[in-house]
């Protein structure tokens, strides 16, 4: 048996969170890493993925994190713990590295990335000069940007996401490190980037005979690289075995639930399992009943856009300007009570059209008939009567509300704009039949949304939508800045409503399989243009364009699609 | 301009409110030691010019009850009392006369005719008909004089106390030229200081914030004419816009003053109450107070501002201490109150010329009364600061 590159033993990390409180953020975690071995440590947020990964680098805050003594985290056999700060910067970068979450704002903007990468190779390999512009160079085409002679001089914001991700790759890799700590790195990323990514960090693997810790929430995402999944939940490993153990036999109902929450291409449930049904054994049952989706001529048309067009201009120079088309000639029909989704990449434009029917842009051109009026048409003025009809709910669900309003300010504020309920007690009264509904707590009333979690800040977002019966909801990818388990339940509860209300949503997202799990028709849109449109079902199975078809290839599905 | 105020003490609930961003600031407030200790001393400034608004405390400062320029206790000896330096003390009050019964200290302990000095002078102070009767030999317009002084009523009983009871040789933090109380004028003086700073400082509060909310808010043409308008105002050097704005209104006056400080000072605040708005307004939560239906004006100012109000607080703080600085200096150079008020810029002018002569006390007065209050005030901003800053939490 060989001996693993990275264990840990028994890690147990504590923040200290004031005088009295602390808060165990790993309780003992035993994990190895073998040498040309991809690991997978798995779990949704707050589950200590990250403080594990922090704590092999010797990042972690000194000032409230402590380590137990017991603990030890060996290295080649060397116990990093002991580490001095010089000899763990020595090792870091050279010996462990780490890709992060975001490339933006982990790639310095005021430096090309020509120079970052060659910085990291002076300090490590004592290149200098034009050996090392050369070394960078050869990174770039490894990591495979194109014409990486030209792009080296380009500075972080000139480059897409994906390639940022890659310059990061690049200078991870400048040294040859033995381990590579990847943090979620294709979170922030599109579908189609994410799979490249993905497998280019897997060739990288095999050429340099690095080991790679993958840090991820995404299950079905490691599917693909892992050999060896650990589980983790609240600071606990809740299962760890090889990857494909975990995948077909999941023998922890926690990994089960994450395999199964998480909506699916080619399965339907009415509704969707979360943690709870595992944990009280009910999950196997709610599979086996589906829902079918899709639309019939019959079904009465709420939104007719026409020819939607949304330009945006931008002053160049004196007088020169610039005209960015988001948008272009974007017509379709949603019918009541009904879903549409609608999907496409960053920059696709989805979310323009999404805020172009809310009226938060003004259209360039097209109309928007509800009612039998064009809202598109309307003044302010005009338009204040329908905002109340026409709602929607945003994808981030810490920026959408006020800071510094109580959940019942929130709740109450459209009612008392749009002059609904009689005076302040009626308002409170619904204000907290609203709150039942969306399954928070009556106290949630007196709260700071800071004192919610994202799940739950999105259910109070839901409410403030509710007070206003709107016809049409618009979920701008409300469910993307979620945990899978937590996205499960946020995708119940809008089913439900949908069922309780008849209300019509356009759902907006990047993620494919939450908008077929959702919708009766889909839109596939890139770059401001509609690409397809149908029927959802139909167009899963048989995608006509071939940029719908490129999407869906890239839903990593891993193993997942074999367990489902 | 609040939501709708709901009765947080539900009976079917009985839960508490959580604590908001005031009530948490308030304990951070309160766990800092230096902000406390500086509390202390700005509410006690507070207190004091308070007392002194409702006429409670020093509200004689303008009589004449010590001699000319008597020195503070804790320093009556090494200072000697000068002789009346008032024009036309002498045929006034009689020198002789007067200055006997105000230098009782001068009585040298190795003087042999001591006793009898100290017997002489028991006896000029129990005849309160003394001193009038010595200013008639010497003066025989003296009655005239008297009557003349009551009418005009400029020192009422001052003439009284001139002529009949006894100047006091010192005081705790002694007298001015006129022989007016420095403790009473320093704390007179505290009053207007502290009534101009703050009220100053909100008029250019509310100046900078409303003007920096549209400018922020709107963008566009609105801000690019607020702005043209901000640059115009901080491009005139601002001793010269002080003039202008005093010359335009005409009159000297507390009022004046406020007006001038508020008017002048509120472009900090516009700059940085605009940056807030500019970064606030494309926020998700105000496009979601947009798509739930709210107006411009409610979702600047009940969505937007209560997130910001933290940063005006400060700026409102910070300008006190500023404004009254500037009181200050505007009094000092005269263009600020008028004669007939004291501050602590028109005691430190007047201490100009009786610094030549070695009479140091109005102007430490002043000046120890100013930079502890200025200091305090600083070092409870600072701490405000601290508290209100949601990334120190």
């Amino acid at each position: 048996m060989t001996t693993p590159l990275l264990s840990i033993k028994n890690l147990r990390v504590k923040f200290r969170l004031d005088k009295h409180n602390s808060f165990e953020a790993l309780k003992g975690i035993s994990f190895n890493v073998m040498p040309n071995q991809t690991v997978a440590l798995v779990g949704e947020s707050g589950s200590g993925k990250s403080v594990a990964s922090l704590a092999v680098l010797g990042l972690l805050p000194k000032e409230n994190a402590t380590v137990d003594k017991a603990s030890s985290i060996e290295f080649e056999g060397k116990n990093l713990l002991t580490f001095s700060n010089a000899q763990k910067r020595a090792l870091r970068g050279s010996e462990i590295s780490m890709i992060f979450q975001e490339p933006m704002s982990s790639l310095n903007p005021v430096f090309t990335v020509g120079f970052q990468i060659e910085e990291v190779l002076k300090e490590h390999k004592g290149l200098s000069g034009k050996a090392a512009r050369d070394r960078a160079i050869a990174l770039l085409t490894e990591v495979g940007i194109p014409e990486p002679a030209i792009k080296i001089d380009s500075f972080p914001h000139q480059m897409s996401g994906g390639q940022q991700q890659r310059v990061m790759i690049a200078m991870a890799i400048a040294c040859e490190p033995k381990l590579l700590i990847a943090d979620e790195p294709t979170t922030a990323l599109d579908v189609t980037i994410q799979k490249q990514i993905l497998d280019l960090i897997a060739a990288l693997q095999k050429k340099h005979n690095m080991a790679v810790l993958f840090i991820t929430h995404d299950l079905a995402v490691v599917g693909d690289i892992a050999d060896h999944v650990v589980v983790m939940r609240n600071g606990e490993i809740r299962e760890q075995g090889a990857a494909i153990d975990v995948f077909s036999t999941p023998k922890d109902d926690y990994t089960r639930a994450l395999l199964a929450c998480r909506p699916v291409v080619d399965s339907r449930p009415k509704r969707l399992p979360v943690i709870d049904d595992f944990m009280a054994g009910r999950a196997d049952a709610m599979r086996l009943e589906q829902r079918s989706r899709g639309v019939k001529d019959s079904d009465p048309v709420v939104l007719e856009v026409k020819g939607l067009c949304k330009d945006f201009v931008s002053r160049e120079g004196l007088f020169g300007k610039r005209v960015f088309h988001a948008a272009t000639d974007v017509s379709f029909k949603l019918r009541k009570g009904k879903t549409l989704g609608l999907v496409g990449e960053s920059g696709s434009g989805k979310t323009t059209v999404g805020l172009t029917i809310m009226k938060l842009h003004d259209a360039t051109k097209g109309e928007a008939w509800f009612e039998g009026k064009n809202i598109f048409a309307m003044s302010e003025k005009e338009f204040l009567p329908y905002k109340k009809r026409i709602q929607i709910i945003f994808q981030n669900p810490y920026a959408s509300l006020n800071p510094r309003f109580t959940v019942g300010q929130i709740i109450c504020e459209p009612m008392i704009i749009h002059c609904i309920g009689a005076n302040a007690e009626a308002r409170a009264k619904m204000a907290f039949e609203l709150l039942a509904k969306v399954g928070l707590p009556e106290m949630s009333f007196y709260k700071y949304p800071h004192e919610f979690s994202g799940g739950q800040r999105q259910r109070i977002a839901i409410a403030r939508c509710l007070t206003m019966k709107p016809d049409i909801l618009i979920c701008d990818e409300s469910v993307s800045a979620l945990d899978v388990s937590v996205q499960a339940q946020v995708l119940n509860l809008l089913q439900d409503l949908q069922d309780e209300f008849g209300m019509s949503y356009i759902f907006i997202s990047h993620d494919l399989a939450v908008v077929k799990y959702m919708s009766d028709e889909v839109m596939v849109m890139s770059e401001g243009n509609v690409v397809e449109q149908g029927d959802s079902d139909a167009l899963y199975a048989a995608p006509k364009a071939a940029y719908t078809r490129k999407l869906l290839d890239s839903i990593p599905r891993g193993l997942v699609a074999t367990v489902g | 301009m609040t939501t709708a105020a709901i009765n947080p003490n539900n009976p079917a609930l009985g839960i508490e409110r959580s604590p908001g961003l005031w009530s948490l600031a308030w304990k951070r407030l309160k766990a800092d030691r230096i902000a406390v200790v500086s509390m202390v001393i700005v509410i006690a400034f507070l207190l004091l010019s308070f007392a002194a608004f409702f006429g409670l405390i020093a509200k004689d400062w303008n009589k004449e009850i010590a001699i000319n320029y008597a020195p503070p206790t804790l320093f009556k000896d090494s200072h000697k009392p000068a002789a009346d330096l008032r024009p036309g003390a002498a045929t006034d009050a009689g020198p002789a006369v007067d200055g006997a019964a105000a230098k009782p200290e001068f009585i040298n302990d190795r003087d042999p005719l001591r006793e009898v000095i100290i017997e002489l002078k028991a006896q000029l102070g129990q005849s309160t008909g003394a001193a009038d009767s010595g200013i008639k030999i010497v003066d025989p317009l003296a009655d005239v004089l008297t009557e003349l002084r009551k009418q005009l009523g400029r020192t009422g009983d001052g003439a009284a106390n001139v002529v009949e009871a006894k100047r006091l040789d010192y005081l705790p933090f002694g007298a001015d030229k006129w022989g007016r109380d420095v403790l009473a004028k320093v704390i007179q003086g505290s009053e207007t200081s502290i009534l101009v700073g703050f009220a100053a400082a909100i008029v250019a509060t509310i100046l900078g914030t409303v003007l920096g909310a549209f400018a922020g808010y709107y963008g566009g043409k609105t801000d690019d004419a607020l702005n043209w308008f901000y640059s115009i105002f901080s491009s005139i050097p601002y001793i010269l816009l002080v003039l202008a704005i005093a010359a335009v209104l005409k009159q000297k006056g507390v009022v004046t003053v406020v007006l001038i400080l508020g008017l002048t000072g509120w472009t900090s605040i516009f700059r940085l109450v605009r940056a807030e708005y500019l970064k606030h307004k494309a926020r998700d939560y105000v496009r979601a107070a947009n798509a739930i239906g709210a107006s411009n004006l409610r979702r600047m100012f009940v969505h937007i501002f209560p997130n910001i109000s933290h940063v005006v607080l400060v700026q409102l703080s910070l300008h006190v201490v500023l404004f009254i600085k500037s009181e200050v200096i505007l009094s000092f150079l005269g263009f600020g109150v008028p004669v007939d008020t004291v501050s602590w810029g028109s005691m430190l002018n007047e201490s100009q010329n009786e610094l030549i002569l070695g009479y140091w006390w109005q102007l430490a007065a002043a000046t120890v009364f100013m930079a502890v209050l200025v200091t305090a005030f600083s070092l409870f901003t600072d701490a405000l600061r601290d508290a209100l800053d949601p990334k120190l939490k």
